[in-house]
């Protein structure tokens, strides 16, 4: 089974020693643009991902993401230098727009996307059905923690990645590895989010919107920022989420990453503003066969998109060339710092204690 | 349509499990959610148990439904999930998707749990083809969705919905409650059992907001559809599931049934022992937190 051998719904689960796969660290970066399409492109990313301009994808933010031709334009782009596009199509479909999100994906398989990301069971079987070669990957929006999950997407929609949510430990994710044929994507860098992708939906008990159903979470348009004696406080949807000292930085008021009273005490209740850099793991996570890394921020901009590919591609190639010397240089983690949204990073679940 | 009560989400003790399933025997709910579906560390009753309870609320004439873990992160959990799939005696609600592989693979028919995220009636008809004779809707869906998803709903799937109790929101691999006392998720103390209806979290101008239960985020509002029951019933639910609380359950149920009855002073009854602000804004299509479609914090503030 090559890249592009999509296997039709309901396949045989392939012994080890069939699979064909040398698939290692693949380096997956974020394109919410076609500038940062060929930022990440010309910075050495394996594959990019983009969404659709509407809520198929979960960055549905106004000016972000691609039309058709824009997806034409930034699949050639790719194709001539021998990498690949992937569409997020992660989302929920909802009943009376079913057809936007069928909609989309017959418009991938008619680009020639090399991939789509899906997170709905209902769509998987669409898309597998109507487009056998189309090849399927499992969004992080899925869920699939486990490998009876990701086993279960393999044998009905014949999917060869999943994306894991950012929960478990790497001996967890190891033990993910060994038990499926299907290829497994980590996050590696980026925004962190603490909750299981999919199963959260904080952001919808706050503002109506969730990633889930519209594809944004902790949307721009409920965000309010006020100056008051007090200091500066942000606010979504009028829910208190921070407030600010002369002398503290003020970060976009993700709601898991506020402020909040918990018996009688004003803390980072759920999570600081701190993002997920997992560098130091790469030798570990190339041993454990993890197939891909993925950048997290197609609503960041071109000029993080270049800095952070960068960074990847060579920490990559350097782990690839000699895993046991491999260490992450202070300017690589200087550079990702400086990227950081707080300024700060954690190796998030992979690594025991932060839980 | 009748009453449901769904898994307990919280940690208690195991004389305090025990009493109140005892109580429930005498309660007029048809069907019992029971089991540990939030944290795998909980362990003052193990799935045996879980599974004496079980015997014993079907003999005093409940039927019993177990609930499967929502997060499932070791070969552990996965353990514990065979064993509730092979035990056979009680049908099982399936929490994530590795639990319906082992269900549909060991031909057992289960119910699909809110947190499996059917958001359309394709998704609902993969399940049914599965063997998923009930579901539940994510929580965040509102009437209106869940109108026009049941238009084209496979035959004979039975709809219920989480009508009464704080909402589960998130997940996590970290565990909040841990967080608040600084202590490692690994050596939690089981700080859970002295928070039986979760930790309150309010913002920092005191408006209640979240409750932390462990890895689980619920609301700090609780969410009441006791005025709904009519458009509930037209939509064609058949069950309405309440949310165990500490206390005045018995009365929370009581106040369901007198109100599916038609007695008309049920929802103030209940309105009376609420342990949080009411919300529903879910149902109405808009955040959450909202009340009767009216906003309940934002416009203090605009």
């Amino acid at each position: 089974m090559n890249w592009n051998g999509a296997t039709a719904a309901r396949v045989r689960v392939p012994a080890e020693s069939e699979r064909s796969t040398t698939i290692a660290l693949d380096l997956i970066c974020p394109a919410g643009s076609l500038v940062s399409l060929k930022a990440a492109i010309d910075h050495g990313a394996d594959a990019v991902y983009m969404g659709f301009r509407d809520n198929t994808n979960a960055r549905a933010f106004p000016g972000l993401n691609f039309d058709e031709a824009q997806a034409a334009e930034g699949l050639r782009y790719a194709h001539d230098r021998g990498r690949r596009v992937l569409l997020a199509l992660n989302t929920y479909p909802q009943p009376d727009t079913w057809s936007r999100w069928t909609g989309a994906v017959d418009r991938a398989a008619k680009l020639g996307m090399d991939a789509v990301i899906l997170a709905d069971a209902g769509l998987m079987r669409y898309a597998a059905k109507q487009h056998p070669q189309l090849r399927l990957h499992l969004s992080v929006q899925g869920s699939a923690t486990s490998y009876e999950a990701v086993n279960f997407y393999r044998e009905h929609f014949g999917i060869q990645r999943a994306v894991l949510p950012r929960v478990l430990s790497l001996p967890q994710v190891e033990n993910v590895v060994q038990h499926t044929d299907v290829e497994i994507e980590l996050f590696g860098f980026g925004g962190l989010c603490v909750m299981v992708e999919g199963r959260c939906l904080l952001s919808s008990y706050c503002t109506g919107e969730s990633p889930n159903s519209a594809g944004v979470c902790s949307p721009a348009k409920a965000v309010q920022w006020t100056e008051t004696p007090a200091g500066l406080e942000s606010r979504l949807n009028g829910v208190l989420l921070d407030r600010y000292g002369k002398s503290e930085k003020a970060g976009y008021p993700t709601l898991c990453k506020g402020r909040f009273n918990v018996g009688g005490e004003t803390y980072y209740a759920i999570e600081e503003p701190t993002s997920l850099n997992t560098l130091d793991l790469l030798p570990e996570m190339l041993k454990i066969g993890v197939a891909a890394i993925k950048i997290e921020g197609r609503q960041r901009s071109p000029a993080y998109v270049t800095q952070v590919t960068k960074v990847w591609r060579a920490a990559i190639d350097a782990v690839k060339k000699n895993a046991d010397a491999f260490k992450p240089t202070p300017a690589w983690q200087a550079e990702l710092n400086k990227l950081s949204e707080g300024q700060s990073h954690t190796l998030g679940a992979y690594h025991r204690p932060w839980k | 349509m009748n009453l449901s009560l769904g898994p307990l989400l919280y940690y208690w003790s195991r004389d305090d499990v025990l009493a109140f399933y005892d109580e429930v025997k005498h309660w007029p709910v048809a069907r019992v959610y029971l089991g540990e579906s939030v944290c795998s560390r909980r362990h003052l009753l193990r799935l045996p148990d879980w599974l004496d309870l079980a015997e014993q609320l079907s003999t005093a004439g409940k039927e019993v439904v177990l609930s499967s873990q929502t997060l499932i992160e070791s070969e552990s959990d996965l353990k514990t999930l065979r064993r509730i799939v092979g035990d056979g005696r009680f049908r099982v609600e399936a929490n994530e998707w590795g639990a319906v592989r082992l269900l549909s693979e060991a031909g057992v028919p289960f119910v699909a749990g809110p947190t499996l995220n059917v958001y359309n009636p394709e998704t609902l008809d993969v399940l049914a083809g599965l063997g998923a004779q009930r579901w539940l809707p994510p929580v965040e869906m509102s009437r209106n969705t869940l109108a026009s998803l049941l238009q084209r709903a496979p035959a004979s799937m039975e709809t219920e919905v989480f009508a009464y109790g704080k909402l589960p929101l998130a997940y996590s691999a970290r565990c909040f409650t841990a967080r608040h006392y600084n202590l490692p998720k690994d050596d939690c103390q089981f700080r859970c059992l002295d928070h039986a209806d979760g930790l309150p979290l309010s913002t920092r101008e005191g408006e209640p907001f979240l409750t932390l239960n462990g890895i689980q985020t619920q609301s700090a509002g609780v969410y009441n559809l006791i005025g709904e029951l009519p458009a509930l019933r037209e939509l064609g639910v058949v069950c309405l599931r309440l949310s165990p609380q500490s206390r005045h359950m018995g009365r929370v149920v009581d106040a369901f049934r007198a109100a599916l009855a038609g007695e008309t002073h049920a929802a103030e009854t209940l309105a009376r022992i609420l342990p949080g602000p009411p919300v529903d804004g879910y149902w109405h299509g808009r955040a959450g937190l909202e009340h009767a479609g009216l906003i309940h914090i934002s416009e203090k503030h605009a």
